[in-house]
């Protein structure tokens, strides 16, 4: 009978209630369409960043803090007999979708057709492996994505991409036919022209005569790299560059070099023991992060190996970042919204408190306690909530099946080119859940203050009232 | 519903009954930003069971105050007020709720019935207050509906209703309960002549049948003229009727 009498009291004022049935929905929309954003915004960063880093990058302890400064000196020797010590693991096995080594170097590259160079951050990987991880995508964020491969062959370690800034500065835009890419300016002329200067000569002459006579044909336009081997001698190795990816970040594009992990170790390592700076794992689920990383951690310590694990979100701190702002955007929405919601059912039950005086009056004169009064006009507010909530999480859903009809892009911070912008409609039920229960929370809170003002009436007072 | 209770008078029936109201010295001012109004003045009377009492006098008498307070909606400023035994000064908010759900009901000159409840449900709600039994529920209802003849009319929400069937649900609302003591303030007054006496004597019937004490406020001289007793008051004083206000 109570919610009989409170559903009808709903309709008795149909316009007032249609109104605050409709704010309830508005900020149910903003709310939920807002949600599944960021919950798009958060598997889209996650994706990308999963790509590039995996899930999952084993480093010998010390390295993620310090190898910064010298990764020769803190590479994993036995790493093959470690990967296959992952990859064989019962636990791991079904979950690992790639795993790879990983050389990070640095050191200089120069087109010395040209008479330039410049530093380079270098990243060594198994080509295959690496093709792999670049077309992941759990979530099917970017399923109307084309990838052009990237060029690199297991089987040809003097091939590498570059950064469209590192093309750019090294000359190589009419090379690899790069678009948006404006002709090198003329350097001012000086005691230091590339061309002539005496250092680069020796890098160039270094290189030529380093050069495999039986190297396979030219697949680019050709740069040679200088770098420090971990004994601290000079290495001087030539490759081909097959294309030039964007890295969104300009001081990584205009650095970056992605090669063979051999061609890494060469240059890292000259003729030394081969070793690798990080082994990369990617899996097939980012659920299964946890559980890998706990087996991971026990395979480790059985085997007394001194290597520390770290996953993709302290490997690329900006995840994290990014992550956070659009939740604490997406908190401040909710609270605005909530605050909405909570003023206008506050008005709207305050209305029906002075409206319904006598009635309330005549209620308690018949027996109905000052708790029955107050229990009616909060189910009113419940109901109002509850029907202003499902209108507004159905609406949301409509509208992010329209939006997501609409073929949105954006260009994601951090990140260069076009991206779909989208609203995640899968996987969110904790969001439509927590929403459509906030929204009902925040009626029903609303509705306890004009309810108490109507349980607070006095019997006498409330019958006079006209 | 109970069989009609053997023709017998007023005074035949209450002989030697206990008061079912008791009022002692009781007094009511009201204090409105420090402007005090007496509204009763150390009033001191017994209702006796079983009678169609009357409330008599002038507009701004102390009629409805008078009614609040053996209604236990309002609390007097001294004196002692009994209802049915119960010294009602002594019980908290919610036992004098219940105390008013169980003993006393109300009929209203604006008839005040709920406009979201249909006639049957308004009938039926002070018995869902009781929690009485869904059967019991029922078979009342219907009795009570049927008893003031609106059986026919019991899917109708108010607003359908004319002002004499609404007067009529509201007495089928008040006694639905079998309440001990039926108070009801002017309830006449919006009514017009015939209709005011069909209702009269349509409380009349069911008070005979129901055994319920009636407490009327009125200065309607048709209604006074059934009563068993009669309390005049002026400016908050009981005093002897006058010729117009008497039977």
């Amino acid at each position: 009978m109570l919610l009989t009498i409170a559903f009808r009291n709903i309709l008795r004022n149909r316009r007032r209630s249609l109104l605050t049935l409709l704010a309830i929905a508005v900020g149910g929309v903003a709310i939920v369409v807002f949600g599944e954003f960021v919950g798009f915004i958060r598997t889209a960063l996650a994706t990308m960043t999963v790509e590039s880093f995996g899930h999952l990058t084993v480093f010998r302890a010390g390295y993620f803090d310090y190898g910064g400064g010298n990764p020769a000196a803190y590479g994993i020797a036995d790493y093959e007999r470690i990967m296959h010590l992952i990859a064989d693991d019962p636990a791991i096995k079904p979950r690992l979708n790639v795993i790879t080594p990983a050389v990070s170097l640095t050191g200089i590259a120069g087109n010395f057709a040209i008479g330039t160079s410049k530093t380079f951050l270098g990243t060594g990987f198994l080509p295959s492996a690496r093709e792999r991880m670049r077309v992941w995508d759990e979530h099917r964020v970017f399923r109307h994505r084309v990838l052009r491969p990237l060029g690199l062959r297991d089987d040809d370690q003097t091939r590498a991409v570059v950064g469209v800034g590192l093309a750019r500065v090294l000359g190589l835009c009419e090379a690899l036919a790069l678009k948006d890419c404006p002709p090198r300016p003329r350097p001012a002329p000086g005691p230091a022209a590339a061309a002539d200067a005496p250092e680069l000569a020796d890098v160039a002459a270094l290189a030529q005569a380093d050069r495999d006579p039986a190297a396979p044909a030219a697949a680019g336009p050709r740069l040679d790299l200088l770098a420090a081997t971990a004994t601290g001698a000079p290495n001087v190795m030539s490759i081909f560059v097959t294309g030039a990816e964007p890295q969104g970040a300009k001081e990584i594009d205009d650095n970056f070099i992605a090669m063979h992990v051999s061609l890494a170790q060469q240059l890292l390592y000259g003729r030394g023991e081969r070793q690798a700076s990080a082994i990369v794992l990617q899996l097939h689920h980012t659920a299964d992060l946890d559980a890998v990383r706990a087996r991971l951690r026990t395979l480790l310590a059985e085997q007394h190996l001194d290597l520390e694990i770290r996953d993709f979100i302290e490997r690329y701190p900006f995840y994290q970042q990014a992550v956070d702002m659009f939740d604490t955007i997406f908190l401040f929405i909710a609270v605005i919204m909530g605050i909405i919601v909570l003023f206008t059912v506050i008005n709207t039950m305050g209305m029906s408190v002075m409206e319904r005086t006598n009635e309330i009056g005549t209620s308690r004169a018949l027996g109905v306690r000052r708790s029955g009064i107050r229990r009616l006009f909060v189910v009113e507010g419940a109901l109002l909530g509850a029907f202003g909530a499902t209108l507004g999480v159905a609406l949301a859903q409509l509208l992010a099946l329209a939006f997501n009809a609409a073929g949105a892009t954006w260009s994601p911070p951090g990140f260069v080119g076009r991206a779909p912008l989208r609203v995640m409609t899968t996987g969110t039920s904790a969001l439509l859940v927590g929403a459509w229960l906030g929204l009902v929370l925040m009626a029903t809170l609303a509705a306890v203050i004009p309810a108490n003002r109507a349980a607070r009436l006095k019997v006498v007072d409330a019958l006079r009232h006209v | 519903m109970a069989p009609a209770a053997p023709p017998t008078t007023a005074d035949e029936q209450s002989e030697g009954a206990a008061p079912v109201v008791r009022l002692r010295d009781v007094a009511k001012v009201y204090d409105d930003e420090g402007l005090r109004v007496t509204a009763l003045k150390r009033i001191t009377l017994d209702i006796r069971e079983r009678r169609f009492a009357m409330i008599v006098g002038p507009s701004g008498s102390g009629k409805t105050t008078l009614l609040n307070l053996i209604g236990c909606i309002d609390t007097p400023t001294s004196g002692r007020v009994e209802v049915c035994g119960q010294d009602t000064g002594a019980l908290a908010d919610n036992a004098v709720t219940d105390f008013r759900s169980r003993h006393i009901a109300f009929i209203f000159q604006n008839f005040n019935l709920s406009p979201v409840l249909t006639a049957y449900e308004n009938v039926e709600y002070p018995l869902l207050l009781l929690r009485a039994p869904a059967a019991l529920r029922r078979e009342r209802t219907a009795a009570m509906l049927e008893s003031v003849g609106l059986w026919a009319q019991r899917s109708q929400r108010p607003n359908q209703l004319s002002g004499g069937q609404k007067q009529r649900v509201a007495v089928a609302r008040a006694l639905v309960k079998q309440p001990t003591l039926v108070l009801a303030d002017e309830p006449t007054a919006n009514l017009d002549t015939q209709t005011g006496a069909e209702v009269i004597a349509l409380m009349r019937q069911v008070q005979a049948e129901h055994k319920a004490s009636f407490v009327f406020s009125t200065h309607d001289p048709q209604l006074i003229s059934h009563a068993d007793d009669i309390f005049a008051i002026r400016d908050g004083e009981l005093v002897e009727p006058r010729s117009e206000e008497r039977r």
